[in-house]
Protein backbone atom coordinates (compact mmCIF):
# COMPACT_ATOMS: atom_id res chain seq x y z
CA UNK A 1 0.00 0.00 0.00
CA UNK A 2 1.27 3.24 -0.53
CA UNK A 3 2.08 6.01 1.62
CA UNK A 4 -0.13 9.11 1.76
CA UNK A 5 1.40 11.35 3.30
CA UNK A 6 4.96 12.47 4.27
CA UNK A 7 6.34 14.79 7.23
CA UNK A 8 5.51 17.96 7.14
CA UNK A 9 1.73 16.89 5.94
CA UNK A 10 -1.40 18.76 8.00
CA UNK A 11 -3.74 15.37 8.72
CA UNK A 12 -7.04 14.99 10.97
CA UNK A 13 -7.90 12.06 12.47
CA UNK A 14 -11.51 10.27 11.43
CA UNK A 15 -14.17 11.24 13.71
CA UNK A 16 -15.76 7.82 13.84
CA UNK A 17 -16.17 4.86 16.40
CA UNK A 18 -16.55 1.64 15.04
CA UNK A 19 -16.19 -1.55 17.12
CA UNK A 20 -13.13 -4.47 17.16
CA UNK A 21 -9.57 -3.99 18.12
CA UNK A 22 -8.62 -0.72 17.38
CA UNK A 23 -5.57 1.14 17.97
CA UNK A 24 -6.51 4.48 17.34
CA UNK A 25 -7.12 5.74 20.93
CA UNK A 26 -10.53 7.69 21.60
CA UNK A 27 -8.93 10.83 22.72
CA UNK A 28 -7.54 11.90 18.99
CA UNK A 29 -10.25 11.26 16.83
CA UNK A 30 -11.44 14.31 15.19
CA UNK A 31 -8.28 16.34 15.57
CA UNK A 32 -5.64 17.81 13.35
CA UNK A 33 -1.81 17.77 13.38
CA UNK A 34 0.70 16.75 11.64
CA UNK A 35 2.68 14.07 10.31
CA UNK A 36 6.19 13.66 12.45
CA UNK A 37 7.65 10.40 10.33
CA UNK A 38 6.58 7.55 8.52
CA UNK A 39 7.34 4.41 10.31
CA UNK A 40 7.06 2.30 7.69
CA UNK A 41 4.34 -0.09 6.49
CA UNK A 42 2.92 -3.27 9.32
CA UNK A 43 -0.04 -5.57 9.35
CA UNK A 44 -3.20 -3.87 10.14
CA UNK A 45 -3.49 -5.09 14.33
CA UNK A 46 -7.63 -4.50 13.65
CA UNK A 47 -7.35 -7.53 11.18
CA UNK A 48 -4.73 -9.28 12.89
CA UNK A 49 -6.77 -9.38 16.49
CA UNK A 50 -9.73 -11.11 14.23
CA UNK A 51 -6.84 -14.15 13.31
CA UNK A 52 -6.82 -12.38 9.80
CA UNK A 53 -3.21 -11.88 8.07
CA UNK A 54 -3.22 -7.95 8.20
CA UNK A 55 -2.47 -7.44 4.75
CA UNK A 56 -1.58 -5.52 3.05
CA UNK A 57 0.31 -4.22 5.34
CA UNK A 58 -0.53 -0.47 6.39
CA UNK A 59 1.58 2.79 6.34
CA UNK A 60 1.80 4.07 10.26
CA UNK A 61 2.93 7.21 11.04
CA UNK A 62 3.26 8.64 13.93
CA UNK A 63 1.04 12.45 14.26
CA UNK A 64 2.17 15.55 16.23
CA UNK A 65 -0.75 17.32 17.87
CA UNK A 66 -0.21 20.25 19.76
CA UNK A 67 -1.89 19.52 23.44
CA UNK A 68 -3.87 22.88 23.60
CA UNK A 69 -5.56 21.92 20.41
CA UNK A 70 -6.30 18.60 22.06
CA UNK A 71 -7.52 19.38 25.59
CA UNK A 72 -9.89 21.98 26.31
CA UNK A 73 -8.36 24.02 29.00
CA UNK A 74 -5.00 22.64 28.80
CA UNK A 75 -2.42 24.19 30.87
CA UNK A 76 1.11 24.00 30.11
CA UNK A 77 3.60 25.36 27.43
CA UNK A 78 1.88 26.13 24.01
CA UNK A 79 4.60 23.76 21.96
CA UNK A 80 3.88 20.74 24.14
CA UNK A 81 2.82 18.10 22.44
CA UNK A 82 1.18 14.86 22.44
CA UNK A 83 2.76 12.04 19.27
CA UNK A 84 0.97 9.23 18.42
CA UNK A 85 1.07 6.34 16.18
CA UNK A 86 -1.73 5.96 13.84
CA UNK A 87 -2.55 3.93 10.82
CA UNK A 88 -3.24 5.54 7.30
CA UNK A 89 -6.61 4.90 7.00
CA UNK A 90 -7.36 6.62 10.17
CA UNK A 91 -6.14 9.56 8.79
CA UNK A 92 -7.83 12.62 5.98
CA UNK B 1 9.46 -26.27 38.43
CA UNK B 2 8.12 -28.88 41.15
CA UNK B 3 6.75 -29.28 44.07
CA UNK B 4 8.57 -29.16 47.32
CA UNK B 5 6.41 -29.94 49.40
CA UNK B 6 6.29 -26.27 50.58
CA UNK B 7 3.32 -24.66 48.61
CA UNK B 8 0.95 -22.08 48.67
CA UNK B 9 -2.58 -23.04 47.29
CA UNK B 10 -2.78 -21.95 43.73
CA UNK B 11 -4.93 -18.64 42.66
CA UNK B 12 -7.46 -19.32 40.10
CA UNK B 13 -5.07 -17.49 37.82
CA UNK B 14 -1.31 -19.85 39.04
CA UNK B 15 -3.84 -23.12 37.88
CA UNK B 16 -4.73 -21.37 34.39
CA UNK B 17 -0.96 -20.85 34.11
CA UNK B 18 0.16 -24.24 35.13
CA UNK B 19 -2.94 -25.99 32.93
CA UNK B 20 -2.20 -24.05 30.07
CA UNK B 21 1.69 -24.67 30.24
CA UNK B 22 1.19 -28.35 30.68
CA UNK B 23 -0.90 -28.51 28.00
CA UNK B 24 1.21 -26.95 25.53
CA UNK B 25 4.25 -28.58 26.56
CA UNK B 26 1.92 -32.24 25.82
CA UNK B 27 0.70 -31.01 22.39
CA UNK B 28 4.99 -30.75 21.69
CA UNK B 29 4.04 -27.03 21.53
CA UNK B 30 6.73 -25.85 23.34
CA UNK B 31 9.02 -28.09 26.02
CA UNK B 32 8.96 -27.17 29.97
CA UNK B 33 13.30 -26.11 28.74
CA UNK B 34 12.20 -23.66 26.18
CA UNK B 35 10.06 -21.83 28.86
CA UNK B 36 12.48 -22.11 31.68
CA UNK B 37 14.85 -20.55 29.22
CA UNK B 38 12.74 -17.91 28.19
CA UNK B 39 12.09 -17.02 32.04
CA UNK B 40 16.05 -16.95 32.70
CA UNK B 41 16.17 -14.67 29.65
CA UNK B 42 13.28 -12.36 31.05
CA UNK B 43 14.59 -12.12 34.18
CA UNK B 44 17.89 -11.40 32.69
CA UNK B 45 16.88 -8.44 31.03
CA UNK B 46 17.66 -5.06 32.92
CA UNK B 47 17.28 -1.57 32.27
CA UNK B 48 20.85 -1.66 32.64
CA UNK B 49 20.94 -2.53 28.62
CA UNK B 50 19.14 0.77 27.59
CA UNK B 51 21.32 2.38 30.04
CA UNK B 52 24.29 1.14 28.14
CA UNK B 53 22.94 2.30 24.82
CA UNK B 54 22.68 5.80 26.06
CA UNK B 55 25.79 6.04 27.76
CA UNK B 56 27.17 4.97 24.06
CA UNK B 57 25.35 7.62 22.58
CA UNK B 58 26.40 10.18 25.03
CA UNK B 59 29.95 9.38 23.78
CA UNK B 60 29.90 8.61 20.63
CA UNK B 61 27.99 11.24 18.28
CA UNK B 62 28.26 9.40 15.14
CA UNK B 63 26.30 6.63 17.50
CA UNK B 64 23.93 8.63 18.81
CA UNK B 65 22.77 10.23 15.14
CA UNK B 66 22.28 6.75 14.23
CA UNK B 67 20.55 5.84 17.01
CA UNK B 68 18.08 8.62 16.66
CA UNK B 69 17.79 7.74 12.86
CA UNK B 70 17.37 4.24 13.64
CA UNK B 71 17.03 2.89 17.14
CA UNK B 72 16.73 -0.75 16.65
CA UNK B 73 19.81 -1.26 14.54
CA UNK B 74 21.68 0.95 16.70
CA UNK B 75 21.05 -1.40 19.57
CA UNK B 76 22.02 -4.09 17.09
CA UNK B 77 25.56 -2.51 16.51
CA UNK B 78 26.58 -3.00 19.98
CA UNK B 79 25.73 -6.60 19.97
CA UNK B 80 21.72 -6.14 21.90
CA UNK B 81 19.71 -9.07 21.22
CA UNK B 82 16.32 -7.48 20.57
CA UNK B 83 13.88 -9.42 18.67
CA UNK B 84 10.99 -7.86 17.82
CA UNK B 85 12.06 -4.67 18.93
CA UNK B 86 11.27 -1.77 16.47
CA UNK B 87 12.44 0.95 18.56
CA UNK B 88 12.32 4.80 18.16
CA UNK B 89 14.84 6.88 20.31
CA UNK B 90 13.54 10.81 21.19
CA UNK B 91 15.98 12.95 22.62
CA UNK B 92 15.91 15.27 25.65
CA UNK B 93 17.33 19.16 25.23
CA UNK B 94 17.67 21.95 27.35
CA UNK B 95 14.00 23.16 26.44
CA UNK B 96 12.89 19.85 25.17
CA UNK B 97 11.53 16.87 27.79
CA UNK B 98 10.20 13.48 26.46
CA UNK B 99 7.91 11.14 28.45
CA UNK B 100 6.53 7.91 27.24
CA UNK B 101 2.95 6.33 28.09
CA UNK B 102 0.80 3.43 26.11
CA UNK B 103 -2.62 4.04 26.94
CA UNK B 104 -4.01 1.73 25.40
CA UNK B 105 -2.40 -0.92 27.10
CA UNK B 106 1.12 -0.90 27.99
CA UNK B 107 3.56 -1.43 25.29
CA UNK B 108 7.08 -0.90 26.34
CA UNK B 109 11.02 -1.77 25.17
CA UNK B 110 10.97 -4.95 27.35
CA UNK B 111 13.69 -6.41 25.50
CA UNK B 112 16.00 -3.18 26.43
CA UNK B 113 14.50 -2.08 29.74
CA UNK B 114 12.82 -5.84 30.78
CA UNK B 115 9.71 -5.51 32.63
CA UNK B 116 7.87 -2.33 32.86
CA UNK B 117 6.93 -0.95 36.77
CA UNK B 118 3.79 -1.51 37.89
CA UNK B 119 3.16 2.57 37.70
CA UNK B 120 3.53 2.15 33.92
CA UNK B 121 0.29 0.12 34.05
CA UNK B 122 -1.50 1.90 35.82
CA UNK B 123 -5.03 3.66 35.02
CA UNK B 124 -3.13 6.48 37.03
CA UNK B 125 -0.35 6.86 34.56
CA UNK B 126 -2.28 6.35 31.94
CA UNK B 127 -4.87 8.35 31.47
CA UNK B 128 -3.35 11.26 32.94
CA UNK B 129 0.39 11.12 30.82
CA UNK B 130 -0.92 12.21 27.77
CA UNK B 131 -3.34 14.89 29.19
CA UNK B 132 -1.79 16.34 31.65
CA UNK B 133 2.12 15.46 31.72
CA UNK B 134 3.91 18.16 33.63
CA UNK B 135 1.22 16.80 36.86
CA UNK B 136 2.28 13.53 36.77
CA UNK B 137 5.75 14.28 36.37
CA UNK B 138 5.81 16.43 39.09
CA UNK B 139 4.47 13.29 41.50
CA UNK B 140 7.89 11.93 40.86
CA UNK B 141 9.31 14.80 41.96
CA UNK B 142 10.04 16.06 38.12
CA UNK B 143 9.29 19.40 38.09
CA UNK B 144 9.98 21.34 35.02
CA UNK B 145 9.95 24.94 33.85
CA UNK B 146 7.03 26.19 31.80
CA UNK B 147 9.47 26.90 29.14
CA UNK B 148 10.43 23.60 28.80
CA UNK B 149 8.70 21.99 26.35
CA UNK B 150 7.01 18.33 26.70
CA UNK B 151 6.65 15.81 24.21
CA UNK B 152 4.65 13.14 25.49
CA UNK B 153 4.73 9.79 22.87
CA UNK B 154 1.90 7.20 22.88
CA UNK B 155 3.01 4.20 22.57
CA UNK B 156 -0.10 3.00 20.23
CA UNK B 157 1.13 0.57 17.54
CA UNK B 158 4.44 -1.15 16.08
CA UNK B 159 7.08 1.20 17.56
CA UNK B 160 8.48 1.09 21.22
CA UNK B 161 10.06 3.98 22.57
CA UNK B 162 13.03 5.35 24.34
CA UNK B 163 14.10 8.52 26.12
CA UNK B 164 17.51 9.75 25.58
CA UNK B 165 17.96 12.29 28.50
CA UNK B 166 20.34 14.75 28.71
CA UNK B 167 23.95 14.19 29.68
CA UNK B 168 24.45 16.09 33.08
CA UNK B 169 26.88 18.65 33.67
CA UNK B 170 29.68 17.58 35.88
CA UNK B 171 29.69 13.71 34.41
CA UNK B 172 32.80 15.19 31.52
CA UNK B 173 35.04 12.23 31.01
CA UNK B 174 33.52 9.30 32.24
CA UNK B 175 33.56 6.25 31.54
CA UNK B 176 30.79 4.38 29.79
CA UNK B 177 30.05 2.12 32.62
CA UNK B 178 30.37 5.15 35.43
CA UNK B 179 27.62 7.12 32.85
CA UNK B 180 25.44 4.03 32.11
CA UNK B 181 25.27 3.32 36.07
CA UNK B 182 23.35 6.74 36.25
CA UNK B 183 20.85 6.23 33.72
CA UNK B 184 17.87 5.17 35.51
CA UNK B 185 15.08 3.14 33.95
CA UNK B 186 12.69 6.20 35.42
CA UNK B 187 14.86 8.29 32.95
CA UNK B 188 14.48 6.15 30.07
CA UNK B 189 11.05 6.57 30.36
CA UNK B 190 10.52 10.04 30.86
CA UNK B 191 9.60 10.45 34.50
CA UNK B 192 13.79 11.32 35.82
CA UNK B 193 16.37 12.82 34.46
CA UNK B 194 19.91 11.21 35.47
CA UNK B 195 21.93 12.67 38.76
CA UNK B 196 25.16 12.38 39.64
CA UNK B 197 26.41 10.19 42.37
CA UNK C 1 -20.96 3.48 26.77
CA UNK C 2 -19.87 0.89 23.92
CA UNK C 3 -17.92 3.70 21.72
CA UNK C 4 -15.27 4.14 23.77
CA UNK C 5 -13.08 0.74 25.22
CA UNK C 6 -12.68 0.31 29.22
CA UNK C 7 -9.11 -0.11 28.21
CA UNK C 8 -8.75 3.22 26.36
CA UNK C 9 -8.49 5.54 29.33
CA UNK C 10 -6.11 7.89 28.03
CA UNK C 11 -6.83 11.51 28.78
CA UNK C 12 -9.72 10.17 31.75
CA UNK C 13 -9.48 11.77 35.13
CA UNK C 14 -7.64 9.35 37.32
CA UNK C 15 -5.91 9.97 40.90
CA UNK C 16 -2.22 10.47 41.69
CA UNK C 17 0.14 7.86 40.44
CA UNK C 18 1.70 5.86 42.92
CA UNK C 19 5.17 5.26 41.84
CA UNK C 20 4.86 1.41 42.95
CA UNK C 21 6.89 -1.25 42.25
CA UNK C 22 6.05 -4.87 41.65
CA UNK C 23 8.18 -8.19 42.83
CA UNK C 24 7.52 -10.26 40.34
CA UNK C 25 6.07 -13.89 40.75
CA UNK C 26 7.75 -16.40 38.98
CA UNK C 27 4.09 -17.54 37.43
CA UNK C 28 4.15 -14.17 35.79
CA UNK C 29 7.34 -14.87 34.58
CA UNK C 30 6.27 -17.67 33.25
CA UNK C 31 3.09 -16.13 31.64
CA UNK C 32 5.73 -14.00 30.12
CA UNK C 33 7.92 -16.62 28.97
CA UNK C 34 4.64 -18.40 27.15
CA UNK C 35 3.58 -14.89 25.33
CA UNK C 36 7.13 -14.77 23.87
CA UNK C 37 7.42 -18.42 23.24
CA UNK C 38 3.97 -18.32 21.54
CA UNK C 39 4.36 -15.07 19.58
CA UNK C 40 7.48 -17.18 17.53
CA UNK C 41 10.31 -15.21 19.34
CA UNK C 42 13.12 -17.19 21.15
CA UNK C 43 12.56 -20.48 18.69
CA UNK C 44 8.58 -20.78 19.88
CA UNK C 45 5.93 -21.46 17.44
CA UNK C 46 4.13 -18.66 16.11
CA UNK C 47 0.40 -19.32 17.35
CA UNK C 48 -0.65 -16.03 18.06
CA UNK C 49 -0.11 -12.37 17.79
CA UNK C 50 0.43 -9.27 19.84
CA UNK C 51 -3.24 -8.00 18.63
CA UNK C 52 -4.92 -11.08 19.42
CA UNK C 53 -3.53 -10.24 23.24
CA UNK C 54 -4.65 -6.95 23.10
CA UNK C 55 -8.21 -7.68 22.03
CA UNK C 56 -8.96 -10.62 24.28
CA UNK C 57 -7.75 -8.60 27.10
CA UNK C 58 -9.98 -5.74 26.32
CA UNK C 59 -12.43 -7.95 26.10
CA UNK C 60 -12.78 -8.45 29.26
CA UNK C 61 -15.57 -7.17 31.51
CA UNK C 62 -14.94 -3.96 33.15
CA UNK C 63 -14.64 -5.08 36.94
CA UNK C 64 -12.78 -7.94 36.06
CA UNK C 65 -10.21 -5.64 34.07
CA UNK C 66 -10.51 -3.61 37.00
CA UNK C 67 -9.64 -6.54 39.69
CA UNK C 68 -7.66 -8.59 38.02
CA UNK C 69 -3.29 -8.15 38.31
CA UNK C 70 -2.11 -7.23 34.67
CA UNK C 71 -0.45 -10.86 34.46
CA UNK C 72 -3.34 -12.23 35.48
CA UNK C 73 -5.08 -10.56 32.39
CA UNK C 74 -2.38 -12.02 30.11
CA UNK C 75 -2.30 -15.78 31.31
CA UNK C 76 -6.34 -15.44 30.93
CA UNK C 77 -6.39 -13.31 27.35
CA UNK C 78 -3.33 -16.22 26.02
CA UNK C 79 -5.39 -18.86 27.15
CA UNK C 80 -8.49 -17.43 25.13
CA UNK C 81 -6.38 -16.90 22.32
CA UNK C 82 -5.41 -20.42 21.96
CA UNK C 83 -8.96 -21.49 22.26
CA UNK C 84 -10.00 -19.29 19.95
CA UNK C 85 -7.30 -20.93 17.76
CA UNK C 86 -8.37 -24.10 18.67
CA UNK C 87 -4.95 -25.38 20.31
CA UNK C 88 -6.64 -26.20 22.84
CA UNK C 89 -10.39 -26.88 23.97
CA UNK C 90 -12.50 -26.02 26.64
CA UNK C 91 -12.78 -29.32 27.30
CA UNK C 92 -9.43 -30.10 27.31
CA UNK C 93 -8.44 -26.33 30.01
CA UNK C 94 -11.25 -28.06 32.28
CA UNK C 95 -10.06 -32.14 32.25
CA UNK C 96 -6.02 -30.26 32.84
CA UNK C 97 -7.19 -28.00 36.30
CA UNK C 98 -9.39 -30.75 37.63
CA UNK C 99 -6.32 -32.74 36.94
CA UNK C 100 -3.92 -30.16 38.43
CA UNK C 101 -6.05 -29.21 41.21
CA UNK C 102 -6.42 -33.14 42.50
CA UNK C 103 -2.36 -33.32 41.62
CA UNK C 104 -1.11 -30.21 43.55
CA UNK C 105 -3.55 -29.30 45.69
CA UNK C 106 -5.49 -26.14 45.31
CA UNK C 107 -8.10 -23.92 46.17
CA UNK C 108 -9.89 -21.53 44.48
Amino acid sequence: MEARFKPGDAVRVRKVYPLGHIRTPFYIRGHSGVIERLCGSFGNPEELAQMRSGEPEQPLYRVRFRQKDVWPGYRGNAQDVLEVEIFQHWLE
Amino acid sequence: MKDSGNYQPYSYFQLMEVSLRELLVEKGIVTEAQVAAAVEDIRNITPERGARVVAKAWVDEGFKTRLLQDGTSACEELGLDIPALKLVVVENAPAVHNMIVCTLCSCYPRMLLGMPPEWYKSRNYRSRAVREPRAVLAEFGLHLSEKTRIRVHDSTADMRYLVLPMRPAGAEGWSEGRLAAIVTRDCMIGVAVPKLI
Amino acid sequence: MIERGHHDMGGLPAGKVEPTEHDYAEWERRVDALRLLLSGIRGGKKLMTVDELRKNIEALPPDAYERMSYYERWVTSITQTMIQRGVITTEELGRKMEEIEKRDGSKI
